[in-house]
């Protein structure tokens, strides 16, 4: 069975040394974590300000959601060439494209975040005397944490998947395993990079969801609850709305 | 600390006027409410006075100073503002939402909270329901704690929008004569806005009948309101033409109560009338005459 | 300019291939995916269960995914089929959670006032639950087509001929115009399939003139924002 081949392959501690030429699991492995690392970070310094502007002002939004949606249409693979090819194999090329394509979703975490929160607790902390960064970061930011930390989730997926495409171009991570198999049809190695990236992928959304589950404020609602409907009304509370019991 | 309207207008972006031109003085050490429908302007005025919102032309003056010359931050954490869906964050717990102003003023945290205790002591709250947060309070425990928090800071005026429109009718009740009893004790310059006239009429010593525009149609204290509307719409509104208000005297058969009877034919009250008289408080000559019917009642 | 013009019988094979992909897919993708959405926002272990493994399913990478789909099936990986599945799995993951939405967004009072007047279950779903969510699913429909022509290029990187082929060709060669056209023509046939599937929309659902400011404003929220070429 192919899929048990594969995973003797993994467990194969050889594979795990870089030897000669051919890069070794750790390598790639701490690659991949690398470059993902590194593209979420950037990705941060300029989603998050921007998305919290957009939220908090409530401008911009039109062009976030458009960009948004040009973004997804583009295909990665094919921006991954492109930009290969007229600046050169490389991190360069490939951290730009990741950016680009990581920005959308923690943007769109950022303003979603905030526009969930109820417009009343945020006048009522206006109106109380908070000052509009006081209000940023003592009321906005840790209602709309967990929209935040979904975004963030979606990026670091999309991030993962795109470092998995650059095997040709110079960059080394997981996908090398896929691609250089498929080229020496050697398929377990084919099956054990896939199980390898699905693993990784997996495991860090695994940790996120973790740590979205635990951003959650104490006493607040997560304000996404209107995909139940079972019979009985559900009221889709606004995040950041308290709901009273037996109200 | 008296407050003061003149010629305020309020223009929006897209055209509508939400106030015209209102000018008024508020008392300070009593309620008055701001009573009308929905877009009197009402809960604007209301928000001019701690510069929510900004009046196109006029002033606001607070002790003969004009707001628009205090920082807003600033005037905001001096007065106290209750609002209809009690606006608590979410996200702390009850103490802390009370002891919100005095820890944004600098007050630290543990005074702050100790402080916090006593008012929930005093808006008639169990001091168990300190840890809690607010989504574990039902609404007219909700609508409490935002009072109490109006209230930390000690400021001179208390601004309360609706605040007991959210809740049942039993708990605005009680929620009512909660804020009464406060008023004796307390007795903040308090502006107060409400779309029911019981209720204003209830809570205000000096009550503003507003039409659309934020044009006043009567002020004035409740029973003179009551007494001469100023004209078709006041009474209207407060319901003097209507059955409600127009009451009529029943003698009930065996028993020293007199009913009283609305122009429906509801029940609407008792006067006692023990040995068949109906004394009447005052010393005018209606007094005198009806004090000599009752006479002749009591006869037959 | 010259090479577009003296290639055109390519770019029409490949389009044509890059859609044989894609519609199986985005069909598939929204007929499993309406029954699947209905039962989450019904109950919630089953949106539990199917957000979940949902869930799981879009975070495999595609290129992982494009490798284990037939590997777990016991087909050959260079088979097209394996495209179509892939593509297929990702609209569903994202389709389902888009359909719950929308089933729930009808208000249950218009639901119980259907029981109420007498329509079997039946009857309400096609009569009254699927006409009032259709906005939301059109809007999941349009996200799921856009993400599904934009992945299908990575098809290309195992052997199947896809528009991703000239990415492919283009880096071999070192000939940027390709990959321009290439990345052209996959943001044309998004561009074409969305205003079809808007007009399907309008032309299903008269009542509803709206339709693309509540699109545009459901896709934001309501499907995941992170839908995109992976």
């Amino acid at each position: 069975m192919l899929i048990l081949d594969a995973i003797s392959w993994i467990l194969d501690p050889a594979h795990w040394d870089s030897v000669n030429y051919q890069a070794g699991i750790r390598e790639e492995l701490l690659a991949h974590l690398w470059v993902t690392l590194v593209s979420v970070v950037i990705v941060a310094a300029i989603a998050l300000p921007v998305g919290l502007y957009i939220g908090h002002t409530g401008k911009g939004r039109r062009v976030a959601i458009a960009a948004a949606n040009v973004v997804r249409a583009v295909p990665t693979f094919g921006l991954l060439s492109l930009l290969f090819i007229l600046i050169g194999i490389g991190v360069g090329p490939g951290l730009l494209v990741f950016v680009l394509l990581g920005v959308p979703p923690l943007l769109a975490g950022a303003y979603a975040g905030l526009e969930a929160i109820d417009r009343q607790t945020i006048d009522a902390a206006r109106a109380m005397g908070h000052t509009e960064w006081q209000i940023l970061f003592r009321v906005e930011l840790p209602l709309a944490a967990p929209l935040i930390l979904g975004g963030l989730r979606s990026t670091v997926l999309q991030v993962i998947a795109s470092v998995t495409l650059v095997s040709n171009f110079g960059i080394n991570s997981l996908g090398d395993f896929i691609l250089g198999g498929l080229a020496s049809r050697d398929y377990v190695q084919v099956v054990a990079g896939s199980v390898l990236v699905t693993a990784l992928a997996l495991l860090v959304d695994a940790l996120l969801a973790l740590l979205e589950r635990a951003a959650v404020p104490r006493g607040v609602s997560r304000g996404d609850g209107r995909t139940t409907a079972r019979g009985r009304r559900v009221r889709t509370a606004p995040t950041g709305t308290p709901i009273a019991e037996g109200n | 600390m008296s407050i003061e309207f003149r010629h305020v207008r309020k223009t929006y972006p897209d055209g509508t006027t939400a106030v015209e031109d209102f000018s008024i003085t508020i008392p300070s050490h009593s309620t008055t409410v701001f009573v009308g429908s929905s877009g009197c302007g009402k809960t604007t005025l209301l928000r001019m006075i701690n510069r929510m919102v900004d009046p196109s032309a006029g002033q606001i003056l607070i002790d003969d100073e004009d707001v628009s010359g205090i920082e807003p931050v600033a005037l905001r954490r001096r007065i106290g503002y209750v609002m209809q869906n009690s606006g608590l964050l979410p996200h702390r717990s009850v103490i802390d939402n009370v002891a919100t102003v005095p820890v944004l003023t600098g007050t630290p945290k543990a005074k702050a909270r100790q402080d916090a205790l006593g008012l929930l002591d005093r808006v008639g709250l169990d001091r168990s329901l300190a840890n809690r947060y607010p989504g574990q309070l039902s609404g007219g425990q909700q609508q409490r704690v935002g009072v109490a928090r109006g209230l930390a800071a000690d400021p001179n005026i208390l601004l309360m929008d609706e605040p007991f429109g959210a809740v049942d009718p039993i708990v605005r009740e009680e929620l009512q004569q909660e804020l009464l009893r406060l008023q004796r004790e307390i007795g903040k310059t308090t502006v107060f806005v409400t779309h029911d006239i019981d209720e204003a009429f209830l809570l205000g010593s000096q009550v503003v009948i507003l039409e659309r525009g934020g044009r006043i149609a009567q002020t004035g204290s409740p029973q003179e309101i009551l007494a001469n509307p100023a004209s078709d719409f006041v009474a209207e509104f407060i319901g003097a033409k209507r059955g409600k208000r127009r009451l009529t005297a029943e003698e009930r058969g065996s028993g020293d109560d007199v009913l009283l009877v609305d122009a429906g034919g509801y029940p609407a009250g008792l006067i006692s009338a023990p040995e068949g008289r109906i004394t009447l408080a005052g010393t005018g000559p209606l007094s005198r005459s009806i004090s000599n019917k009752t006479d002749q009642a009591g006869d037959a | 300019m010259a090479w577009v013009l003296s290639h055109l019988g390519d770019l029409w094979t490949l389009t044509l291939a890059h859609v044989g992909l894609s519609v199986p897919a985005i069909v598939l993708g929204f007929v499993v995916s309406v029954p699947l959405g209905y039962a989450a926002s019904r109950s919630r272990i089953a949106r539990a269960v199917l957000f979940t493994v949902g869930n799981i399913l879009y975070t495999i990478p595609g290129l992982a995914l494009l490798v284990l789909v037939p590997v777990a099936l016991g087909i050959p990986i260079l088979n097209p089929i394996n495209v179509v599945i892939a593509l297929a799995i990702y609209a569903i993951a994202i389709m389902v959670r888009s359909a719950a939405d929308a089933f729930a967004s009808v208000d249950a009072d218009v639901r119980q006032s259907a029981t109420a007047q007498g329509f079997s279950a039946v009857q309400r779903f096609w009569r009254v639950e699927l006409p009032l969510a259709g906005p939301v699913l059109l809007a999941g429909i349009r996200v799921v087509s856009v993400s599904t022509i934009a992945l299908a290029t990575i098809g290309a990187l195992v052997g199947i001929p896809s528009l991703g082929s000239f990415f492919t060709d283009a880096y071999q060669r070192a000939f940027p115009t390709e990959a321009v056209v290439g990345i052209v023509l996959v943001l044309v046939l998004a561009a074409v399939f969305d205003v079809l599937l808007t007009a399907v929309g309008r032309l299903l659902m008269p009542w509803n003139r709206r339709s693309s400011a509540l699109g545009a404003r459901v896709s934001a929220v309501a499907v995941p924002a992170h839908a995109g070429g992976r």
